[in-house]
C-alpha cells in the first residue's frame, strides 16, 4: 500500500486557515445549525444574473417601464421583487449605438448582488480593476467586446453607495420575442458591460 | 491609506483572467469563508467601512497573490482578534501554520465626526476638484482621481462619511455625488471619448 494511502488528500494553507476559523467558531457557539449550508445555497441558488436578465428583458418588452428603470432604478427592479443588500441604491445605464457603459469597483468589488449575484473572480482581481478606468477600449478588446472606434465609453466606479447595472441593447431580430425567451438572451457580461449581445 | 486596494489605473498586471461562465464558488472553501465572514461580522459588529478597511491594511504582497475569498478570511479573522473573539495564537495553532492577518490601523480614531452637511454644496453641471490629499486611514475616494477636475452628473443623496465611521462610533452624514472625468483629464495617455464616473462624498471635493 502506498504512503499516501495512509493521509487524507492534502488541504492547502487557505483551507486550513478556513477550517481553523470555523472550528473555533463553532466552539464559542456562533454559527448556528446550517447557517454555512444555508448561506452558500443561497448564494449560488437565489441570487444571480438571470434576476438582471429578468430586469432587462422587462425594460426591453415594456417602453413604460424602461422610462421608470432608468429614472429610479432601485424602484423599478424592486417592481420584479428584486432588492437588498448591495442593491438599495440602483443606477441604470443604457446602452445605445453611439455610448456603451462598463461598471467596475477599482477600491474594492462593489457590485449589484441582488440582481447579479457575486461578482465573478476576474471582476475583483486586479488587472480589471486596474485597467477598467485607463484604457477601457483596448480592455473590452481583449475581452471580446469590440466597440466602433468612434462610440463614447462610460466608464463607471462604484466607489460610493449606488451600485450600477448595463441596460444592453435589444439585439436585433428579436422582435416578437416572449420576455422569457429575451432573458435568455442577456448574459451577466452584457449587465457588467464588457460584452455586447 | 494609499493601499495596495486602491489598484485604479495602476499598469503591468496583464491580462483579465476572464470567463463567460464560472461557478459562484470555485472551490468548497470560498463558500464557507464567505459565510464565516458574515458569523464574525455579525458577532463583532463593526462599524461601517470597518471591514472594508481590514482588507486594506493586508500586506501588498499577501493582497496581490490571494483570491478575494481569502482577503474576506483575513479580514474577517483580524476583526475577530482586534475585538477580543479570538487570539491570533488560537488561529494558527488550530491552522497548523501561520495565519497572516491584516496589519494595524494606521490613522487614529475620530472622535469629533463634525456636524452632518444636509445641503448639497454642488449640483448637477458643476466643476469640481478633487482633494489633493493622503489620509492615513479608510476612505473611498480612489487616488487616480486626487487633484482632478470633473463635473458633477448626478446627486445621490446623503450617507454617512465612510472615513469618519470607520475610525470610531460617530457618524456624519453628506452628500454624495457621481462626478464625471475626462479620460484626458485623469491620464496623460487618456483616450478620446472615454469618460470615468466615480461616486463621491461632499469632503471629498472642492470648487473648481
Amino acid at each position: 500500500m502506498s504512503e499516501s494511502a495512509h493521509h487524507p488528500a492534502a488541504t492547502s494553507p487557505v483551507e486550513q486557515r478556513v477550517a481553523a476559523l470555523e472550528a473555533l467558531l463553532t466552539e464559542r457557539g456562533l454559527i448556528p445549525e446550517g447557517f454555512i449550508e444555508q448561506t452558500i445555497h443561497r448564494y449560488e441558488s437565489e441570487i444571480g444574473p438571470m434576476n438582471g436578465a429578468t430586469v432587462v428583458a422587462r425594460a426591453w418588452a415594456d417602453p413604460q417601464y424602461k422610462q421608470r428603470l432608468l429614472a429610479d432604478g432601485t424602484a423599478a427592479i424592486a417592481e420584479l421583487g428584486f432588492g437588498g443588500a448591495e442593491g438599495d441604491h440602483m443606477v441604470v445605464v443604457e446602452n445605445t449605438p453611439a455610448v456603451h457603459n462598463v461598471i467596475v469597483c477599482t477600491l474594492c468589488s462593489c457590485y449589484p448582488w441582488p440582481t447579479l449575484g457575486l461578482p465573478p473572480a476576474w471582476y475583483k482581481d486586479p488587472p480589471y480593476r486596474a485597467r477598467m478606468v485607463r484604457e477601457p477600449r483596448e480592455l473590452l478588446a481583449e475581452m471580446g467586446c469590440e466597440l466602433p472606434e468612434d462610440s463614447e465609453i462610460r466608464v463607471w466606479d462604484s466607489s460610493a453607495e449606488v451600485r450600477y447595472l448595463v441596460l444592453p441593447q435589444r439585439p436585433a431580430g428579436t422582435a416578437g420575442m416572449t420576455e422569457d425567451d429575451l432573458a435568455a438572451l442577456v448574459t451577466r457580461d452584457s449587465m457588467i458591460g464588457v460584452a455586447r449581445l | 491609506m494609499d493601499g495596495i486596494h486602491d489598484l485604479g489605473g495602476m499598469q503591468g498586471f496583464g491580462a483579465v483572467d476572464h470567463a463567460p461562465a464560472e461557478p459562484v464558488f470555485h472551490e468548497p472553501w470560498e463558500g464557507r469563508a464567505r459565510a464565516l465572514m458574515e458569523v464574525v461580522l455579525g458577532a463583532v459588529l463593526p462599524n461601517g467601512g470597518e471591514f472594508r478597511h481590514a482588507i486594506e491594511r493586508m500586506s501588498p504582497g499577501h493582497y496581490l497573490t490571494s483570491s478575494y475569498y481569502e482577503h474576506w478570511l483575513t479580514a474577517a479573522a483580524t476583526l475577530a482578534v482586534e475585538h477580543g473573539l479570538l487570539t491570533r495564537e488560537e488561529l494558527e495553532a488550530r491552522a497548523g501554520g501561520a495565519f497572516p492577518l491584516s496589519g494595524p490601523v494606521l490613522a487614529p480614531p475620530v472622535t469629533g465626526p463634525g456636524d452632518d452637511l444636509n445641503e448639497p454644496r454642488f449640483r448637477a453641471g458643476d466643476q469640481v476638484r478633487v482633494r489633493e490629499w493622503h489620509p492615513p486611514g479608510h476612505t473611498r475616494c480612489p487616488r487616480y482621481i486626487r487633484g482632478k477636475t470633473g463635473v458633477v452628473v448626478r446627486l445621490d443623496g446623503s450617507y454617512s462619511l465612510p472615513d469618519v465611521e470607520a475610525h470610531g462610533s460617530g457618524r456624519r452624514h453628506e452628500p454624495t455625488y457621481s462626478v464625471r472625468f475626462d479620460a484626458a483629464e485623469l491620464w496623460s495617455d487618456g483616450q478620446h471619448g472615454v469618460c470615468v464616473h466615480v461616486d463621491l462624498w461632499d469632503s471629498y471635493l472642492e470648487p473648481a
